[in-house]
């Protein structure tokens, strides 16, 4: 069983097993949190190789489900430590730890495909790790830094004090008033206070949450798990990419017929259907761009509808700023409007403002380019909520997530505009007012359809494919029950998948591979797995 | 005495009337600073020295934009020599500087999918600050529009984004240049801003990002009751460049329209009555702002006391009067703050225009801007390549022997202030780091003897 983590290793001790651990790695052992330098010892059976990696996932998820809802990371900690509890305990702490170390090698193999996977499982990860490292004792963190070889000193007494001032400035910007006074007053220990290099606390400088002099962070001990998650997810990162291209020259070859389909399958069935793909959903084709108008009333979700249709819009000015035309372009892209057709659609639509020959100097390019036929031929992804949540439209643009950027009077005309009913409107705007953007975007697509939105909306495609769904959804259940989803288990599975069993995924046939590919060597009845899932690596 | 000069030359065409892309092969031949160029971007890897990287400059991507728009992207030279040369051959309407790879990026198809793969390396951080972006707050044009009333708001961007990277990241080699139109890039040039990942260039601009793009009606600003120093020091600037020159050249508070913009910002109806009550009887943008700046802080003040008086009875009215002095800072903020476009920091591949390009429309030079007389800088005043190729004209007997011909032009001052606010130094640390390279490499045992 050495191939398969050998690959997911950081590159450490890439072949050699059974060389004695050093002592360091014996302290790394005490410790509960892991850094995941050191490959998990002894053979590991693939029906647990497995079952640990569901577990994970039903862990990740969970976080991602989380900020999902609009949790912030500093919000989500008790919650992200109980989801851990709940999926990831064990008889011993032995046991406990090696669960944790073997899943997630196993994942770090599932998710180093692509650079989506990557980001995802990174995003995940790290929250997962800050929240254990906040839930440790301050002698256990101190433990973990210093089994982990983290340099991070207190400042000096004649440092701290030439900075007081400025950190006092800080704590109050941050609104700890409390902290800030007894800065003010030096009632804090100057050695609360670590001084790093700049590039080692990206989001604490991002956030303006530290003061920063001459390429100098200086972080208080509160802020000690953003610290020690840099370098966790710098190995992280860097892990995954050596990862991804071993599977790909040796490891997936080599094992065609025993972990890839598992490994595979992992990545695939978790995030639901894969909307970045649409010839892998036999999607393509299905859409022209006549039928646009058309299916922009029907099904469109708002900030796709409102970049079409409204004064400021592609359909009457005839112009969308690049932002909203990647944002736009690609969500056509992802529910199967072919490249030819969303040239002539372009076009048409701009030919007032960018007739024949200009259109195609100027924007032939762009249209390409999003379908991976320019540039550097980067097949490209359509934008999830959270990037379209992410993005700040400037002066002048559309692009962007409306129930952030709208006002509650525009938000309000344009979802009547939508013909979402009423009541659903003030719920969307409430939602929206309160910051929950997804949420708003499912109640107006309850109030649109006139159903329930089981799924949450985290994907704009998504709320497309909600509608194919709905139209069949009697097919769906009846296959369902036709290939005899057992409860129990396979249930837990199709849930962890997040849509696998659920009513709004793309089309019957899908759906239930899914199922299949997860009921694979967890299901209920080991037997009818195939024979070689059973051996032993 | 001009007809005679004019009529006795063999070349008495006046450039200012010619197509900007027919005057770019004489540019890149005689005027554009091909030295300057290649000493900046070889960073002493210049072959010269022993310890320096041969292969440094042929790995920095080069993207071309030829007549017609068309990209041409992955270009990269051997040296300065071969630079210029391409160049002068294929006449860029455009030159836009990418990263440096790890291999050739011309041979890049041979490395794609290989174990080695082709990725970026290092790349300056770069910065782009754009005028359209504050189109809701000026008031002498839109767009492409750009003149001395709406300049100061690229000063103050510029004299912020200086100060925060000297001073907060300690970045020394940091240079600014006028984007030819209606912006300013910048260029952060030191090894450890060149080797950032792309996470840490999202901080750093997120770090410099307080105005957030609009949100019903108003721009959504990243600040807190009580400001981070850097904030501090970035409104501190600001509240002078917004009450001294923005305020007055864009006459803010005059057009009903505009004024009420302003308002919006204020914490209340009662407030935003009171000002306009004071108003009935001013109409300057000036007198105005005092009217405003006054009410805000009496009622502050007025809030403040009661918070005094009502001991124990919680924090509430003092958090108004904190709330209501923040206004203030939001409208200063939302009308100065710089506006970066933050896509282009983010990536260590996002390609950028290089200094001394011409803008094929208005033929203006993409000038280096000295940040300590940024206040001062005229874009209107802009050398053209029209104009400098009519300055060579009439110089031409006059150059020196062995200099550039740019000498006898304005391209002079121009390269002159790229070397005084940035090249010189530059150059400085690099061939001092090459030394400090070589006497390591002396100072370590060898196997050789």
């Amino acid at each position: 069983m050495a191939t398969f983590l050998d690959a997911g290793a950081v590159g450490k001790r890439p072949v050699l097993r059974d060389v004695q651990p050093t002592s360091r790695a014996a302290a790394r052992s005490k410790v509960a949190l892991s850094m995941y330098t050191d490959l998990p010892d002894g053979e590991i059976a693939i029906e647990e190789f497995e079952r640990f990696a569901m577990d994970r996932l039903r862990v990740l998820k969970g976080i991602d489900d989380l900020k999902v809802k609009g949790f912030r990371p500093d919000q989500m900690q008790e919650k992200v430590i109980e989801l851990y509890e709940k999926h990831m305990s064990a008889s011993s702490r032995e046991e406990r730890q090696r669960k944790d170390v073997v899943s997630h090698f196993v994942l770090r193999l599932a998710y180093c495909r692509t650079e989506d996977l990557r980001r995802w499982l990174i995003a995940q990860e790290c929250d997962l790790f800050r929240a254990r490292f906040r839930e440790m004792l301050p002698s256990e963190q101190k433990a973990f830094m210093e089994a982990n070889e983290l340099p991070f000193r207190p400042l000096g007494r004649p440092d701290f004090e030439e900075v007081r001032e400025q950190l006092a400035a800080v704590a109050a910007s941050l609104g700890q008033a409390l902290a800030s006074s007894a800065l003010r007053r030096g009632d804090v220990p100057h050695d609360n206070y670590y001084k790093v290099p700049f590039e080692q606390v990206p989001d604490l400088v991002g956030g303006r949450k530290v003061y920063l002099q001459a390429g100098y962070a200086y972080v208080s001990k509160d802020q000690m798990s953003s610290l020690v998650v840099q370098p966790f997810r710098a190995a992280l990162s860097k892990a995954l990419v050596v990862t991804a291209r071993r599977w790909a020259a040796v490891v997936a070859p080599e094992e065609a017929d025993r972990l890839t389909p598992v490994v595979e399958s992992l990545s695939q069935r978790y995030l639901g259907p894969d909307y970045s793909d649409p010839e892998k959903r036999g999607v393509v084709g299905t859409v022209s761009a006549g039928d646009i108008p058309r299916l922009v009333r029907e099904s469109f979700p708002l900030c796709m509808a409102s970049m079409y249709q409204a004064s400021w819009a592609l359909h009457d000015s005839h112009h969308l700023k690049h932002e909203g035309r990647m944002q736009f372009g690609l969500f056509l892209k992802g529910i199967g409007l072919p490249l030819e057709e969303a040239i002539r659609f372009w076009r048409t639509e701009m030919a007032p403002v960018a007739p024949g020959e200009k259109f195609d100097k100027q924007y032939l390019y762009n249209v390409r380019h999003n379908y991976g036929k320019e540039g550097n031929r980067k097949d490209y992804t359509p934008y999830t909520c959270m990037k379209i949540i992410g993005s700040t439209p400037g002066v002048g643009q559309v692009h962007g997530c409306p129930y952030k950027t709208f006002s509650q009077e525009s938000l309000r005309a344009a979802l009547a505009r939508l013909q979402v009913a009423p009541t659903k409107i003030e719920e969307a705007c409430n939602k929206a007012k309160a910051g929950h953007f997804q949420l708003a975007c499912a109640a107006a697509w309850e109030g649109k359809h006139g159903c329930a939105c089981d799924t949450g909306i985290n994907h704009p495609n998504q709320a497309r494919a909600c509608y194919y769904a709905e139209s069949r959804r009697v097919l769906d259940q009846e296959q369902q029950a036709a290939g005899g989803q057992p409860g129990g288990q396979a249930g837990a599975a199709a849930a962890a998948a997040g849509t696998g069993g659920q009513p709004y995924t793309p089309g019957p046939q899908t759906a239930t591979r899914q199922l299949q590919n997860a009921l694979g060597s967890n299901g209920p009845q080991p037997d009818s797995a195939p024979a070689k899932m059973q051996r032993v690596g | 005495m001009s007809g005679e000069q004019a009529g006795a030359g063999p070349m008495a065409t006046d450039f200012n009337n010619m197509g900007v892309q027919d005057m770019m092969k004489l540019y890149y031949s005689r005027l554009f600073p091909h030295q300057e160029m290649y000493k900046w971007l070889a960073y002493g890897n210049d072959g010269k020295h022993p310890k320096s990287d041969g292969t440094f400059f042929q790995r920095r991507e080069f993207c071309f934009t030829l007549d017609g728009d068309i990209f041409v992207r992955y270009q990269s030279f051997k040296d300065g020599g071969e630079m210029a040369a391409a160049l002068k051959d294929r006449c860029p309407s455009k030159i836009d500087i990418g990263p440096v790879y790890n291999v050739d990026p011309q041979r890049r198809a041979a490395y794609q999918g290989s174990g080695q793969g082709f990725s970026p390396l290092e790349r300056e951080l770069v910065f782009d600050i754009d005028l359209t972006d504050y189109d809701d707050v000026r008031t002498c044009g839109k767009e492409g529009h750009i003149c001395g009333k709406c300049w100061p708001l690229m000063a103050a961007a510029i004299k912020i984004l200086d100060a925060g990277l000297r001073q907060d990241f300690g970045f020394q080699h940091v240079f600014f240049v006028y984007s030819g139109r209606r912006g300013v890039h910048c260029w952060v040039c030191d090894e450890r801003a060149r080797k950032l990942t792309d996470e840490q260039r999202s901080a750093i601009a997120n770090y410099f990002a307080v105005y957030k793009g609009q949100e019903r009606g108003v721009a959504k600003l990243a600040l807190s009751l009580d400001d981070h120093p850097a904030i501090a020091r970035a409104y501190e600037l600001l509240r002078e460049a917004f009450e001294q020159r923005i305020l007055p050249e864009q006459r803010l508070l005059e057009d009903e329209q505009q004024a009420q913009a302003v308002l919006a910002y204020l914490p209340n109806d009662a407030i935003r009555e009171e000002v306009q009550r004071r108003w009935q009887h001013r109409s300057g943008s000036e007198e105005r702002w005092e009217a405003l700046v006054e009410a805000v802080e009496e009622e502050a003040d007025a809030l403040e006391v009661q918070g005094r008086k009502r001991q124990g009875g919680g924090d509430a009215p003092r958090a108004a009067g904190k709330a209501m002095r923040k206004a203030l800072k939001d409208i200063v903020c939302a009308y100065t703050y710089p506006r970066l476009d933050m896509e282009v920091s983010k990536k260590m591949n996002h390609l950028l225009k290089a200094p001394f390009c011409v803008h094929p429309k208005t033929g203006k030079v993409c000038v280096p801007i000295d940040p300590d007389h940024a206040w001062e800088f005229d874009p209107d005043a802009v050398c053209t390549v029209g104009g400098l190729l009519n300055q060579l004209n009439s110089s031409s007997g006059g150059a020196v022997q062995g200099e550039e011909p740019w000498r006898a032009t304005d391209m002079s001052q121009a390269v002159d202030t790229f070397r005084a606010c940035f090249l010189d130094e530059l150059q400085a640390e690099v061939k001092a780091g090459l030394a400090e390279k070589a006497r390591q490499a002396a100072a370590e045992p060898t196997l050789a003897w």
